[in-house]
């Protein structure tokens, strides 16, 4: 039998505010633990919440950046449960009232574009930390984290490959970083992706038992953990025995998910409304505000990328999945590179060499400016292709001027045909051998010379005039 | 002079004319403290240090003139607000060390006015209960009559005010918890509207009910207080951005023509005939005044309790989730992290606080929720649009505040429903979040105080405290002092 996959994916993105969703704590990632705590992020008798503004702005921010209806009347809850890390004993969180509902965002999966379905994005607060480590029998607790804001933001059971799950979660990454809402790092834990997963054969219209799998905590693994799970799943039910409705956890070591709770023992959240803090009343006059003042987003971009510079839809969807890469592409045009070339040199050498020293475009110290000078050098034929990327790694690393690199070095194209003629003369009498083999008919050794010299003029010799010249010479 | 007996206004006259200095009137206090408290059993701490170190600074204020309302003022706080750096246990073992690292939004305001601390009074444990006999410390004694109950959960409060052990109080009334004790001790309890008063620092019992008020010898302190505590506190997102009226300003003035709802249901048959006898004689002083009278129905105040009980403990069953051993507080040995919660919060709570987790959590269970939970909610918007109705045609609705008056100790502690049932007439204001105060209307044949209590609209604290002024300064019953 055949089957197919049912997934809905919860992600919670923490928030980019400057202090927590209570209170007025910092949320700086990485201070001394409890450090940045007060009464009310460490739940102490009689201390109340505050809800920041900043983050219901945010939530609204993503919910019309992903087409949702913005609530005008919505309201936090306490979801009930111990854990030492949640020092209330209950998180707030939201429930039956969230801030935004019905929204969709689009995927391209083989050339096809795809819609899945936003159920609802909430706001709510993240918990502390418990640490295992160096504490023998106990545990220590930091609460630094307790109050952070997050959102969680649950699509329709819509996916129907682990394919489709990396692009929805690629897509959404890109617009919460395009909005600059998240930082969409899962490493880090400030992007977490829980995934529902179901299988049924093809053609069947219910949904089965589903499957919860947690502690995705990285891009490479969305796809990964589903494809496991999926291939889970369908073995269960060819050896003839059912899935049951569990919480399992992906381990990415062992590469496999494994059980964590089931059903039976799943907790009752004794969920009600949070009396602590008023519900929340939104003025449609806000909300256009906000709307009107969302960037261009990753689709849009995307698709005036390929309008106004020609670009093949890959290169568009590449160069617009990260603002600041698209930034920087278009500052390059600007600064007059052919929108082509430019694109290629980021997709290419420059994104290599970031990901070899795992850096990010902003921490570059290239201009655009100066790949577009580069490219101007190469037109004029001043420096060959070879040339320009080891001149173009050369501005990477120091930062200097295509040009004054150029000069510093020497690495001025040969394109002098008595030059070239010389060199080629040397290149003959040295290799006899070669020359009687490629004149009898071997067209292959044609490169071999070619080699030898560029290698005699460092490189600098035009290939074009070599070739030509060389031809000539042989035949 | 028995500087002790003093009221707010009194102290404060005899502080800015010179003719006492704060330090007399705190070691006034404080002797009286010492003589009486053995027998009245208020306070479960006391601030002595801290308490001479603001009269000190309250005394060099006036000395130079910047006198404030409260300069020189020892005021008693019930032990459920946040006090920065004294003992805070909410009379329960498991805050019994609990020192807050913070103020709470009203004893801050106490401070800026130059309030002195004398210390903090006794309380049923987590303010749950009618008697102080669910403290888990002991029992708070009626100062009237030692072996009766002060009420609760505000009776440290209370009987420290009745019994001249401070000139003023703060209490926190949940269901009753400030105006049945002022009833049961012959004082004057006042519950602020819901939002008035911000919660911040207050522990939370049920947060939807919660609110402090002043307990006083008069209706005058009550005002001053009121004036004091009440405002928008940013920390506070449930207290209210309404404007705060100088509650004093409207003392003395004529009730005549003012209209007062007497609701059906709150004089039924079998209620204690002293008390009915005393209320009943208490509209017709304020008819004398000039009011008018008028029979009205609250028609679903037979539902109160049970919707109070099924809300007030479903919001404490969340509020006191985080007594769990992990950050502060009373902390039980166990072998793994279940049983040190088991066995914290086992040994940590009383019998009352644990019925009413059970209650809660019950009650918010899958399943049970609908039922429970949001049929109570229901029922508290029907009870809610009572008072709306009847507040058309009414100004305010005077009611007795409690069933009966200060019972024996023990006598109800065996059977909690008996003991729910002192809250019946004030539960239902709490729920509608409208202001009331409770002011002494008599005594039984037994020398106990009956209490008399005036609902007031939304926000309208100034018509009640007109009201209470205008029958106080008529009658004789604030002068009355328990013999001890
Ligand atoms: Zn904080």
């Amino acid at each position: 039998m055949k089957y197919e996959a049912v997934i809905g994916l919860e992600v919670h993105a923490q928030m980019l505010t400057d202090s927590k969703i209570f209170c007025g704590c910092s949320t700086k990632f990485g201070s001394e633990p409890n450090t940045q705590t007060c009464p009310v992020c460490i739940g102490m008798p009689g201390a109340l919440p505050v809800l920041n503004k900043r983050a219901l702005e945010f939530a609204i921010r993503t919910g019309l950046a992903t087409n949702c209806k913005i609530s005008n009347y919505s309201r936090f809850a306490r979801k009930n449960y111990f854990y030492p890390d949640l020092p209330k004993g209950y998180q707030i969180s939201q429930y039956e009232l969230p801030i935004c509902e019905h929204g969709y965002i689009e995927i391209v999966v083989d050339s096809e574009i795809k819609k899945i379905g936003i159920t609802r994005i909430h706001m709510e607060e993240d918990a502390g930390k418990n640490i295992h480590e160096g504490a023998g029998n106990y545990s220590f607790v930091d609460l630094n984290r307790a109050g952070v804001p997050l959102m969680e933001i649950v699509s329709e059971p819509d996916i129907r490959t682990p394919k489709e799950a990396a692009e929805y979660m690629k897509k959404l990454r890109a617009i919460l970083r395009c909005l600059g809402v998240c930082d969409g790092n899962m490493e880090q834990g400030s992007l977490r992706c829980d995934a529902n997963v179901s299988i049924r054969p093809v053609g069947q219209k219910e949904y089965s038992i589903r499957a919860e799998v947690k502690n995705i905590n990285s891009f490479k693994f969305v796809e990964k953990a589903l494809e496991y799970e999926i291939k889970r799943q369908i073995k269960v039910v060819e050896e003839g025995r059912k899935v049951i409705q569990e919480t399992r956890l992906w381990d990415s070591d062992k590469g496999v998910t494994e059980s964590m709770r089931s059903k039976e023992e799943a907790h009752d959240y004794r969920y009600f409304p949070e009396p602590d803090l008023v519900p929340i009343t939104v003025e449609q006059e806000w909300i256009d505000e906000i709307n009107a003042s969302l960037p261009e987003l990753p689709d849009a971009k995307s698709k005036r990328f390929v309008s106004e510079y020609g670009l093949p839809e890959y290169d568009a969807d590449l160069l617009t999945s990260e603002k600041t890469l698209a930034e920087w592409f278009e500052a390059a045009v600007e600064a007059g590179g052919q929108p082509k070339a430019v694109a290629n040199w980021i997709m290419g050498e420059l994104t290599k060499l970031l990901n070899e020293e795992n850096k990010s475009i902003e921490e570059c110290q290239l201009k655009p400016k100066q790949l577009a000078e580069m490219l101007k050098l190469m037109d004029k034929g001043t420096i060959s292709g070879k040339i320009a990327k080891a001149v173009f790694e050369e501005m990477y690393r120091t930062g200097k001027d295509a040009e004054t690199i150029v000069k510093e070095k020497g690495l001025v194209q040969i394109s002098d045909e008595l030059a070239i003629e010389k060199a080629i003369d040397e290149v003959i009498s040295k290799n006899p051998k070669e020359v009687e083999r490629f004149k009898a008919g071997d067209e292959k050794l044609l490169g071999f010379f070619v080699g030898q010299i560029m290698k005699l003029t460092k490189g600098k010799a035009n290939p074009q005039i070599v070739n030509e010249m060389l031809r000539k010479k042989l035949l | 002079m028995e500087l002790y007996r003093l009221s707010i206004s009194e102290a404060k006259e005899l502080l800015d004319k010179r003719k006492i200095t704060a330090k007399e009137l705190l070691n006034s206090i404080y002797q009286r403290i010492e003589s009486v408290d053995s027998k009245v059993k208020a306070f479960v701490t006391l601030s002595k240090e801290k308490a001479y170190e603001m009269a000190d600074a309250s005394q060099k204020q006036i000395d130079e003139g910047r006198s404030l309302p409260l300069h020189g003022i020892p005021v008693a706080i019930k032990d459920n607000m946040c006090t920065k750096g004294i003992r805070t246990t909410c009379s329960s073992k498991i805050l019994a060390d609990f020192i807050p690292p913070y103020e709470s939004a009203v004893t801050s305001r106490l401070n800026e006015n130059g309030y002195v601390l004398i210390g903090k009074t006794n309380l049923d444990e987590f303010a749950m209960g009618s008697s102080t006999e669910n403290s888990g410390f002991f029992t708070t004694r009626n100062p009237w009559d030692i072996e009766r109950i002060p009420g609760g959960s505000s009776g440290g409060s209370a009987a420290a005010v009745a019994a001249d052990e401070c000139i003023a109080a703060l209490g926190s009334d949940t269901g009753g918890s400030i105006r049945q004790p002022a009833a049961l001790c012959g004082v004057v309890g006042l519950k602020p509207t819901y939002g008035r008063v911000s919660r911040y620092g207050l522990v939370a019992f049920a947060s939807s009910l919660d609110q402090i008020g002043p307990i006083t010898k008069n209706v005058k302190d009550s005002a001053i207080l009121l004036n004091i505590i009440s405002g928008k506190d940013p920390f506070d997102s449930t207290s209210a951005p309404v404007a705060v009226p100088d509650f004093t300003k409207v003392l003395g003035n004529e009730i005549e023509g003012l209209k007062i709802g007497i609701p059906k249901e709150y004089f039924i048959k079998g209620m204690d005939r002293e008390i009915e006898e005393s209320v009943k004689t208490a509209i017709k002083k304020l008819e004398s005044l000039g009011a008018i009278p008028v029979e009205i129905s609250l028609p679903h105040t037979e539902y109160a309790v049970a919707t109070y009980y099924v809300l007030a403990t479903s919001e404490a069953s969340s509020n006191l989730a985080r007594y769990d051993g992990v950050k502060y507080g009373f902390r039980a040995a166990g072998k793994d992290l279940m049983e040190m919660y088991m066995n914290t919060r086992a040994q940590g709570f009383g019998a009352e606080v644990k019925r009413r987790i059970i209650l809660g959590t019950y009650a918010l269970s899958s399943g049970y929720y609908d039922a429970y939970y949001k049929k109570a909610q229901q029922a508290r918007t029907l009870i809610k649009t009572d008072f709306e109705k009847a507040f058309n045609s009414v100004d305010m609705i005077v009611t007795p505040t409690s069933p009966t008056a200060a019972f024996k100790s023990g006598e109800k502690t065996e059977d909690p429903l008996q003991m729910y049932l002192s809250d019946i007439f004030t539960i239902s204001i709490n729920l509608a979040g409208i202001p009331a105060i409770s002011l002494p209307c008599g005594f039984t044949s037994n020398n106990l105080p009956i209490g008399l209590q005036i609902i007031g609209k939304h926000f309208d604290e100034e018509s009640i405290l007109k009201a209470a002024y205008a029958y106080e300064q008529s009658t004789d019953w604030h002068k009355r002092k328990p013999n001890l």
